[in-house]
């Protein structure tokens, strides 16, 4: 799906420089597996915020919501279903 | 203080003097009040001096009375006057009044075993001309440097590597190995340098080296691991205990003929050191410190409680992006490895500051966050323990914010996104590294930017298995509490590694100026292990019996004050103002593909980022300084290596 697809375009090319070869699953945890560190997280909020045109709250600020690229997905398609 | 070096060519004549001299020249900064030279058939010797003990007569390479030993030594014997009158007495004469000669009587006496009568900061070298034998010895924390390297048929050996890079057998090609090792532990692990062929002295051993060969090197003095049992003694006795000793060890390390200064970083520990000096000894006490023009790292408000307390004479330094781009090519000269972050330039120019006070020796207050159990990584480790006892606990979710205030001011302030954290995986790593793995997995991310060929030359082994056989048998790890396991873990990595070298030794030498560490005197070191873990961290309070000792001897706010990791400001500075000139040239496609570590199109991507955003991650900074870092190295050591510049012979006293 193509939110999905614009997000892990993003981590690639932000976090892994484009480097295709390592490996990144859908639901690996980018912080388990040390993509992303704790700073690096507000690049990811900055980034779905003006792509997708949401606004991201201190509450949404979870795991749950941003740790890996289908939850990230997840969040942003329900953000804009809430939204519409 | 001093440089020293070597040359051992078993059954040779004397080696080349002006070899020798080029050694020294590349030393020079170490020592460059006087210099000698020591030549006998199958050895030469050279010492490059800053004189510190003994103005008058102290001159290296020096000789027992008979000439068959010969010494050159690096550092400091602070119980030198007591072994004195010890040898004294038992009828040995001197002829000079300095530490050099402690040591070669008591070489005389006990030989290798002379080291474990020695509390001190000391790498030195001893050639033993009845045994045509050259022995090595190195403190036992990795305070003093010395590596050594076979070149032809040569054994060489320096305080720094750059003077076994003058022998013209001696080859200089970065350690693929170690690369992989520094983009995971920050550094080479011991006793491998950045340099392929390149060893060093490992802390706390002695070598010996014969026309057959080396012989393995020989350990003597290991941390002590066995604990106090829990209720042997009252938290006063440990804080007695340990200010008596702190103040003992203060007052050896003011032993100087010249005057001695003190860092203050606005911190617990070298506030500690201070006001030891300052309450327990005459010494009239200067103090310097850095500060930064970018507020996020400044720490001057707390130097100032510190100095307004202790009444001192106090000079600092401001640091700024373009000084710390600027000294950066200098800083990776002089640390001879890449470095991860540039948080050693400060240290260089804080040095730079007290040299040009006409200031040879500081004290500061390295070694008390190991010794004491001050670093966060210590707290999480005891938090990672308690939160696996009871994962969904609410309350001990709670202890996460307490450990890490500052993740309240980021989006990770999140419980959630904390227990994520403490939750990472420790493979590849095993079991008894729980504490360090996070670090060290967060590193190794940065190994993406590696080039295929860098890739294929590290295959052969990992990163993992390297660090689990420098410790050896894991059941070593189940014998000791978690607390001192993790402490130990830092002790024999981080601290030599990288603080004391990269961060300390290096750019303190690099201008012409001695550290001392009384956090690191061996009794202070052995006294700290036997503090039952409980204590030496009480709850979540770091250094909670050094807290207590200080009790009265230091201001309430510094008193109370939690740990501030010291931080520079990293990639930012070389994009500030074109202060990146040196960064722009290193990091171009161009140059990264020339040098073949890295690969140029992650690379450019990664300095655009750099460049397009002043608030990167820490591993992005990482990834940039470590990568800026190796691209020096290979410059300065590789490419324009000054091989042949030497000191004038009219400037050296030759012996022999």
């Amino acid at each position: 799906m193509e939110v999905e697809m614009l997000i892990r375009d993003f981590i690639v090319e932000n976090f892994l420089f484009g480097n295709v070869d390592v490996p990144l699953g859908d639901e690996d945890s980018f912080l388990q597996k040390g993509f992303i560190d704790s700073t690096g997280i507000l690049e990811v909020v900055s980034f779905i915020e003006e792509k997708f045109g949401i606004k991201v709250e201190d509450d949404d600020l979870l795991p749950e919501n941003l740790d890996s690229i289908r939850r990230l997905a997840d969040f942003v398609v329900r953000k804009r279903s809430l939204a519409a | 203080m001093c440089g020293i070096a070597g040359i051992f060519s078993p059954g040779q004549p004397p080696p080349s003097e002006t070899l020798l001299r080029r050694m020294l020249y590349l030393l020079r900064h170490r020592g460059p009040d006087e210099f000698g030279i020591f030549l006998a058939p199958s050895i030469g010797l050279a010492h490059a001096r800053l004189s510190i003990i003994d103005l008058s007569t102290g001159q290296q390479p020096m000789g027992n009375e008979d000439g068959s030993l010969r010494i050159v030594f690096n550092g400091e014997i602070f119980n030198y006057i007591e072994l004195r009158e010890d040898l004294v007495a038992r009828g040995h004469r001197f002829r000079t009044r300095s530490d050099t000669e402690v040591i070669l009587h008591l070489y005389e006496e006990k030989g290798a075993g002379a080291v474990d009568e020695l509390n001190g900061q000391f790498a030195f070298a001893i050639w033993d001309a009845g045994r045509q034998e050259l022995f090595l010895a190195r403190d036992r924390m990795g305070i003093r440097p010395l590596f050594y390297a076979r070149a032809g048929n040569d054994w060489v050996f320096g305080s720094e590597i750059k003077a076994i890079f003058a022998h013209p057998g001696a080859s200089r090609k970065i350690d693929p190995i170690a690369l992989d090792d520094i983009f995971t532990f920050w550094f080479p692990l011991s006793p491998r340098t950045a340099f392929e062929g390149i060893a060093e002295v490992p802390p706390a051993h002695t070598l010996t080296i014969d026309a057959r060969g080396m012989k393995e090197p020989r350990r003597y003095w290991a941390l002590p691991l066995e604990t106090d049992p829990a209720g042997a003694h009252d938290d006063t006795y440990y804080a007695d205990g340990l200010r008596d000793l702190m103040v003992d060890a203060t007052r050896l390390q003011l032993r100087a003929d010249v005057p001695v200064g003190a860092y203050l970083s606005g911190g617990l520990d070298s506030s500690v050191i201070a006001s030891l000096a300052r309450h327990y000894t005459p010494n009239p006490l200067r103090t310097f410190s850095i500060r930064f023009e970018d507020r996020e790292f400044d720490e001057g408000a707390k130097q100032k409680i510190m100095t307004e307390y202790l009444g001192t004479e106090h000079r600092e330094i401001t640091c700024g992006y373009a000084e710390i781009a600027k000294a950066f090519p200098q800083v990776i000269w002089h640390a001879e490895t890449p470095v991860v972050r540039v948080a050693p330039v400060p240290m260089f120019l804080l040095s730079r500051l007290v040299r040009d006070s006409s200031y040879k020796v500081v004290l500061t207050g390295e070694g008390a966050d190991e010794i004491l159990a001050g670093y966060d990584l210590f707290k999480e480790a005891k938090v990672r323990r308690f939160m696996e006892a009871s994962p969904n606990s609410a309350l001990r979710s709670r202890l996460l914010l307490r450990l890490y205030p500052y993740l309240r001011m980021s989006p990770t302030r999140s419980l959630e996104y904390a227990k994520a954290f403490f939750g990472a995986t420790i493979k590849p790593f095993s079991p008894q590294f729980h504490s360090h793995a996070s670090r060290w997995n967060m590193t190794s991310m940065n190994k993406n930017f590696f080039s295929p060929s860098l890739r294929a030359e590290i295959a052969s082994s990992t990163a993992a298995d390297r660090v689990a056989l420098l410790f050896g048998d894991p059941a070593w790890a189940n014998r000791i509490d978690p607390l001192t396991l993790s402490q130990e873990i830092e002790i024999k990595t981080l601290l030599p590694g990288y603080l004391l070298s990269s961060q300390g030794d290096r750019m303190l030498m690099g201008n012409s100026v001695e550290g001392r560490f009384p956090f690191l005197d061996h009794r202070v070191v052995e006294f700290s292990f036997r503090i039952p873990p409980h204590i030496r961290m009480k709850g979540l309070t770091e250094k909670y019996i050094l807290r207590k000792s200080m009790s009265g001897l230091l201001p309430k706010e510094i008193m109370k004050m939690e740990k501030q990791p010291y931080r520079a400001p990293d990639a930012r500075c070389f994009f500030d103002n074109g202060a990146g000139d040196v960064a722009d040239a290193m990091l171009s496609t161009d140059s990264i593909a020339r040098k073949g570590y890295f690969d140029p199109i992650y690379t450019e991507r990664l300095v655009a980022k750099c460049r397009g955003n002043p608030n990167i991650g820490f591993k992005d900074n990482m990834a940039f300084i470590s990568i800026l870092s190796t691209q020096l190295l290979d410059q300065l050591y590789l490419r324009d290596f000054p091989a042949r510049e030497e000191i004038p012979a009219e400037r050296v006293r030759i012996s022999g």
